[in-house]
């Protein structure tokens, strides 16, 4: 054998001992948090409706409804959904058709039912639902819900997502659900930066603002009245509101510079970053854009704040204080400044509805010249105890937590293009909820 | 050559077997202890400049370089170079000479600008009649920037110097500075990082002696590119603060 194969022999062997070596190493660290996910998985089925008229609208509004109210508790986090190929044959539309035992065996071996009929009389809807334990044949009925609207596919999937939130509180420990909270985003598909909003699962993807320049940073008010957002101004990044009251744009002060990243508290302040006085720093005002006060002093760039929306008396941001951005927490007066990232490159807080963990964007491990994956990260902030979310998925950036606690919506550019996506706060389940043109930077609803 | 790098790599790799298999606390018995390990590999440091940095098409100019702690040095539009030199460069327009210094310890870029004047030609106006606009193309420089940095780097000066005396040979011209940054990173830390970098620009031409008040500050973060490709130089691009003339 000559010199050169047998050296060749061990260089393979040694490389590939590492490389084993390495992984053997390397920990797992999947790890289920205390979002309330990973309990008991109450296992439920829901019924296809049946008409209760012989109308013939009512087909295309069964699917519909059906279909919604499936995705809603499948959605939920908190239910083991029975497959609709476990189905006995026969669907019930009354309380006096349930067949206990076909439903509660094998295969749908459901714990709970929900079932109803829907029909169309002169152009209104109307739709009886309920919600039946199967183990309480004495007296199952859990919930009883009666609806009516007009017949139209959008009136149709409110109803599901109203009935799936009545079943998602009753079964979920008194948390409300989310199948009727909204999404708002920034989406650049009519040839510029506009905010847009959309229903939790991606439906009714629509438009607010028209300003032909460029928008960013949606954030709801605590109570959906008003959406705040930067805009560039021919003098500088302004923060504008749109009304959900009046359905338009909405005077707000002008102060000049770079106003970035509203934020809100929960009893309405607003904290952003804004460079008028200098370098960019973190000030809070008051929702009507007055009294504006400083909290931070450095050359920061401060940027990105986002509130305990339990307490309202902390906030967390970023800062390029030390040079990579680095995520720091203090208290809602600018006082106990704390670092909670160490390294790497970390941006877009999110703290969650109890108050207990941070969402984020990380590059944890950064090198000179590594375009590098961003990953979301989940911390519990008072032992700083981190999970990594998403993988080897591409640039993923701006989690926001949903007002269950158990969802996370965020932007990733995983297809290739900026899209947005949710998934359970354990990182499972990713959905994906937009497709059209570039779609970032997305804010969950308080309610 | 190939055979000498091919058994330095393995010798290093079976190192780290020995290693790692002696921290798992497995009973084996060590090799002789190994030839001292070469130092700490310590980041590269690099330095380039153009003298001049500003010709007549068809005239040369002469890049010089130094780079310490390195061991692949190269300039891009002319390839691999010896860590430390200087040759003679003749580019039609002008250009951003970028080289970029690998090491054991790590990668450095620098960059430096050699701006290429159209020589009038016969039956073009001379150079008094351009309007100031024109003039304001032809000589004021964008600042490019490190990456997450916004302070003025060395290189740059000669362009800051530069630009301040352009603007204070023309006091009626006022500028908006606009700070952009390149596509990693998140959209809210980059309006505020190139936010930082409209300051740094601003600031330095105040120093220069440019009154504060012709100097407006805009900051784009990555929202509008100057290019869109993935690459250290489409990055370097965009790393930048934009010098617009304003009426």
């Amino acid at each position: 054998m000559s010199n050169s194969t047998r050296s060749s022999r061990y260089f393979i062997f040694a490389v590939a001992l590492i490389l084993v070596l390495a992984t053997a190493g390397s920990a797992q660290d999947w790890i289920r948090t205390g979002t309330g996910l990973g309990m008991e998985k109450v296992r439920i089925a829901a019924a296809d409706f049946k008409p209760s008229t012989q109308d013939p609208k009512n087909a295309d509004l069964l699917k519909t409804f059906n279909d919604t109210l499936s995705n809603d508790l499948d959605n939920a986090g908190i239910f083991d959904l029975v497959s609709k190929s476990f189905h006995p044959l026969q669907t019930p539309g009354q309380p006096s058709e349930v067949n206990f035992s076909a439903w509660s065996s094998p295969p749908p071996n459901a714990a709970m039912l929900a079932f109803g009929n829907l029909g169309v009389t002169a152009d209104k809807v109307s739709v009886q639902g309920w919600l039946y334990d199967l183990k309480n044949q004495a007296s199952p009925q859990v919930l009883a819900k009666q609806y009516s609207d007009s017949a139209t596919a959008d009136a149709v999937r409110t109803i599901a997502h109203k009935f799936a939130d009545e079943i998602i509180f009753r079964l979920g420990g008194g948390v409300a659900g989310i199948a009727e909270t909204k999404i708002y985003f920034v989406s650049d598909r009519s040839g510029h930066k506009e905010i847009w909003m959309m229903d939790y699962d991606g439906e009714n993807q629509t438009q607010l603002t028209h300003l032909g320049s460029i928008s960013l940073s949606p954030r709801i008010s605590p109570d959906s009245s008003r959406v705040a957002f930067s805009s560039a101004t021919k003098s500088g990044w302004e923060i504008m509101m749109y009304s959900f009251d009046l359905n338009r744009m909405v005077s707000f002060p002008r102060f000049g510079g770079m106003n970035l990243s509203p934020s809100w508290s929960p009893d309405g302040k607003i904290a952003f970053s804004s460079s008028r006085n200098g370098y960019p720093n973190i000030y809070v005002m008051e929702g009507s854009g007055g009294n504006a006060r400083r909290l931070t002093n450095d050359q920061g760039p401060d940027v990105s704040p986002t509130w305990n929306r339990k307490t309202g008396a902390q906030i967390a941001f970023v800062s390029g204080r030390t040079g990579l951005p680095q995520i720091y927490t203090m208290d809602a007066d600018g006082t106990n400044l704390q670092r909670v990232t160490e390294q790497g490159y970390a941006v877009s807080p999110n703290w969650s509805p109890n108050g207990q963990f941070l969402t984020f964007s990380w590059m944890r491990k950064y090198g000179p010249g590594d375009p590098g994956g961003n990953d979301l990260y989940l911390m519990d902030i008072a032992s700083k105890q981190w999970v990594q979310l998403t993988h080897d998925a591409g640039r993923n950036d701006f989690p926001c937590w949903s007002p269950d606690g158990r969802h996370i919506v965020f932007q990733s550019h995983r297809t290739g293009s900026d899209q947005i996506f949710s998934m359970l706060a354990d990182g499972t389940h990713v959905k994906q909820l937009t497709s059209k043109g570039g779609n970032t930077q997305p804010n969950w609803s308080w309610k | 050559m190939k055979h000498q790098m091919r058994m330095w790599v393995l010798f290093v790799v079976a190192l780290g077997a020995v290693a790692f298999l002696a921290a798992c606390g497995g009973h084996r018995k060590l090799p002789a202890p190994p030839p001292p390990a070469p130092p700490e590999a310590q980041l590269p440091t690099a330095s380039l400049a153009a003298n001049p940095n500003t010709i007549n098409a068809g005239e040369s100019t002469t890049l010089t370089w130094q780079t310490t702690n390195a061991t692949d040095v190269s300039i891009d539009g002319i390839g691999p170079v010896d860590p430390s030199g200087s040759r003679q460069v003749t580019p039609a327009t002008s250009t951003t000479y970028h080289l970029i210094a690998k090491g054991a310890g790590g990668t450095q870029d620098a960059t430096a600008r050699v701006t290429v004047s159209a020589a009038p030609a016969a039956g073009q106006p001379p150079a008094e009649n351009l309007t100031e606009q024109e003039l304001f193309a032809k000589n004021v420089r964008d600042i490019y920037f490190d990456y997450d940095k916004a302070d003025i780097r060395a290189s740059e000066q000669p362009s800051v110097q530069g630009d301040a005396q352009f603007l204070q040979q023309h006091s009626s011209i006022h500028i908006t500075v606009e700070g952009y940054c390149d596509e990693r990173g998140s959209t809210e830390y980059n309006l505020a990082l190139g936010t930082n970098r409209a300051d740094a620009v601003k600031n330095a031409l105040v120093q220069a002696g440019v009154a504060g008040d012709r100097i407006k500050t805009f900051s784009y973060g990555k929202e509008k590119p100057f290019c869109t490709q993935s690459t250290e130089a489409c990055w370097q691009e965009n790393r930048r603060g934009h010098l617009v003339y304003e009426k």
